[in-house]
């Protein structure tokens, strides 16, 4: 195969997973939050169970008008979208499928590509929140810029752990390396990388920079049609990223109980799932946190545990 | 409140979880039919052959959504010294964008022309149209459900002690009574027209 026709082959098959993995979370997250709560959720688009809910909402969004406020800084404001969906799609280029090279671009430093590219969220909050001109717009991304600079630590200590373990930062090397009984000895760490996740993706209970019932919208008060799709894709995506870099850096990734070889894919999608739901699930269960509760959650629980993980994963390296 | 550090959270997870597994309270109304209570008023019917333009559920109406037209016509009773007069009914109109559902013309009506009815797919488009006439009315009695059965173990209806009484001992009962007291049913419930007659009787 030339390797122009490899690598087309392998951004196109990125970019599929990129817009219907969402979707399946999305629709998933419709009928699960809607059963949680003794509903149905939607019955009528597409006929089935409304299979088809999240394709008409994207009709929708595309329809309607596309505004930009008279006070917007408008080439940032219109940037903002396309700023916090793009650095998801990145990182979906690194996370390894399957064993032999299952994944879209192998890369030595992919653990620290991936940090380093999920952190660029904050800059996309911070454009979407500052450019719109709006009060609550501007609080909202002040909040989200204080919780993402202050989980990211946790979430990167949570990681290194994980890399220390395995002695290398590659995200398919962190597989290769998993054993199970990791799950005991990373286990505060799992917890910690899936929370300070939960709250880098600005989810329930942690979404205290959109919180509706007093920021109006947080930074997305002022986006209209297929940009404010694009943030909603985003959060979405942000599912799936945490779902797949938990998998692959904590669960063992393509590791399954038989047929690691052939059927690697399979359990690496089967975990993003699970996890996605256990997302989903969360964020039914728990009512919001308070701006100073959050803050503290990740100060005063979530750094000194993530330490701590981080000297036990170095004495238990240490002593085998 | 647990003992356990994330008892609460757990038990959190639980309920949302136990909530999945069980069905949806969700009632797909125009799909599926609902399942109403039984006396569900949905809207009020008129039986135009029992009513004989008393006015007494006009009147009692709280927010007067009742209209009423009459006139009064001769009838030739042969046998009868002088023709009879009676009550024709013209218009029956309820507004139901006025009614508030409240049921007294239902209970008021002495000769049973109003009755509830569960039908509620009723709406319009314009307030103006909410104000039904009695042929239409008239379309709702088909959808009134039956009366609900007499419980056995409780006292038989006034009717029934009375029409059984009147059958025990047929003489006493049906002297000082000759003309109104004729059918079952008004022995208990005269019309506006028969309480002044009725105390002499007892």
């Amino acid at each position: 195969m030339p390797v122009w026709l490899e690598l087309v082959f392998r951004v196109v098959a990125v970019f599929v997973a990129f817009l219907t993995l969402p979707l399946i979370v999305g629709q998933t997250e419709h009928k699960v939050m809607a059963h949680m709560q003794g509903r149905l959720g939607p019955m009528y688009a597409g006929a089935f169970h409304g299979w088809a809910q999240l394709v008409a909402d994207g009709i929708k969004f595309v329809q309607k008008e596309d505004v930009t406020p008279r006070a917007a800084d408008r080439a940032v404001f219109r940037l903002a979208p396309i700023v916090s969906l793009l650095p998801y799609l990145l990182v979906l280029l690194v996370i390894p499928l399957g064993p032999h090279g299952l994944v879209a671009q192998p890369l030595d430093i992919g653990l620290f590509f991936v940090l380093a590219v999920v952190g660029i969220g904050v800059v996309a909050v911070l454009m979407a929140a500052w450019s719109s001109a709006n009060k609550y717009a501007l609080l909202g991304g002040l909040r989200a810029a204080a919780q993402l600079l202050g989980y990211e630590l946790p979430f990167v200590l949570a990681a290194a752990s994980v890399a220390m373990a395995a002695g290398t930062l590659s995200l398919s090397g962190i597989v290769r390396a998993w054993q199970p009984w990791w799950l005991v000895w990373q286990l505060p760490a799992l917890l910690i990388f899936f929370t300070a996740g939960l709250a880098e993706i600005r989810r329930p209970p942690f979404d205290m920079p959109i919180a509706e019932s007093e920021l109006v919208f947080g930074y997305l008060t002022e986006y209209t049609g297929l940009r404010f799709a694009f943030f909603l894709l985003a959060e979405y995506v942000g599912i799936v990223v945490v779902a797949a870099l938990t998998t692959v850096l904590f669960l063992g990734g393509w590791r399954g109980p038989f047929a690691d070889a052939q059927l690697g894919w399979l359990w690496t999608l089967l975990k993003v799932f699970v996890v996605s739901f256990v997302i989903i699930w969360v964020r039914v269960s728990y009512p919001r946190l308070r701006e100073d509760q959050l803050q503290r959650l990740c100060w005063l629980v979530l750094v000194p545990l993530a330490l701590g993980q981080l000297l036990l994963t170095a004495a238990v390296k240490l002593m085998i | 409140m647990s003992g356990v550090p994330g008892g609460g959270l757990a038990k959190g997870l639980a309920v949302t979880l136990k909530t999945m597994t069980k069905r949806a309270h969700t009632h797909q109304y125009p799909d599926v039919e609902p399942d109403l209570p039984p006396r569900s008023r949905g809207v009020i019917a008129l039986l135009e052959e029992n009513c004989t333009v008393c006015m007494l559920c006009a009147r009692e109406c709280p927010d007067w959504c009742i209209y009423i037209d009459s006139h009064k016509e001769e009838v030739v009773v042969p046998g009868a010294a002088r023709p009879r007069q009676r009550n024709v009914l013209d218009r029956f109109a309820i507004d139901y964008s006025l009614c508030m559902y409240c049921g007294i013309c239902v209970e008021v009506c002495p000769f049973d022309a109003l009755y509830w009815s569960p039908e509620f797919e009723y709406a319009e488009y314009d307030l103006r149209d909410l104000l039904h006439e009695k042929d239409r009315l008239g379309e709702w009695m088909p959808t009134v459900p039956a009366p609900p059965a007499h419980d056995p173990n409780g006292e038989p209806a006034k009717e029934e002690t009375t029409a059984a009484k009147k059958a025990a001992a047929p003489a006493r009962t049906a002297a000082p009574r000759p003309g109104p007291t004729s059918g079952p049913g008004p022995a208990s419930r005269p019309g506006p027209a028969a309480p002044p007659a009725a105390p002499p009787a007892e």
